[in-house]
């Protein structure tokens, strides 16, 4: 008996996972979650998730302006400003709201700006993990 | 508006909200995630006092 039955725990754990469906959501959570923090979560009703994520990324992108750090452009030709840039796209509606606001243009002449500038930084590539995060939880990879 | 921050307050709000992300991020129970977003504020307030005391001894 207690052969037959190791037997099959070895069957089922080498057996493959089953497919994930592909929904709707799995395009919608991800997308709308990049554009406003959090909000791929608070769409697929994790409120609580949703609106800790919001207020840690909102509040440092905000931080990040408020000590006078530097948003980047996308097409200066320096490969750290590249990188600085991919990162702040990611914050998403943030990013595109402060481009159409002008912020975050000023010359860094204070250690603190610096700061900002790594804040902002941070902030969307935080929200890239967000985004992501929200689309497992689509495809029910993740409760 | 202009926000003037010492570097122990700005790395304190740093790793607040990182710690914050993570948690939620990376964890799948309430419990875990909390327990997980503490070891991830707790490393990064380490690797600060560690990283400032590393200096002085630089420095010393």
């Amino acid at each position: 008996m207690a052969g037959k039955s190791n037997v099959q725990d070895v069957g089922q754990g080498n057996r493959a996972p089953a497919p994930v469906p592909f929904t709707a959501m799995a395009v919608v959570a991800p997308a709308v979650g990049w554009l406003v923090p959090g909000l791929g979560h608070l769409v697929q009703k994790r409120w609580t998730r949703g609106l800790l994520l919001l207020i840690s990324v909102f509040a440092m992108f905000l931080l990040g302006m408020a000590m006078q750090g530097k948003v980047y452009s996308p097409n200066t030709g320096d490969i750290l400003d590249i990188l600085g840039f991919v990162g702040d796209i990611g914050a998403g509606g943030l990013y595109i709201v402060s481009k159409a606001m002008g912020w975050g243009q000023g010359a860094i002449f204070r250690a603190t700006a610096d700061y900002g500038t790594k804040y902002i930084v941070v902030a969307g590539l935080l929200n890239i993990i967000c985004a992501v995060d929200a689309y497992h939880i689509a495809l029910g990879k993740k409760r | 508006m202009n926000l003037e921050l010492s570097h122990f307050s700005a790395a304190l709000l740093f790793a607040l909200f990182a710690s914050i992300v993570f948690g939620i991020t990376q964890r799948n129970t309430a419990k875990e995630m909390l327990r997980y977003g503490a070891y991830c504020f707790a490393l990064f307030i380490g690797g600060v006092i560690l990283a400032g005391w590393v200096m002085w001894l630089i420095k010393h």
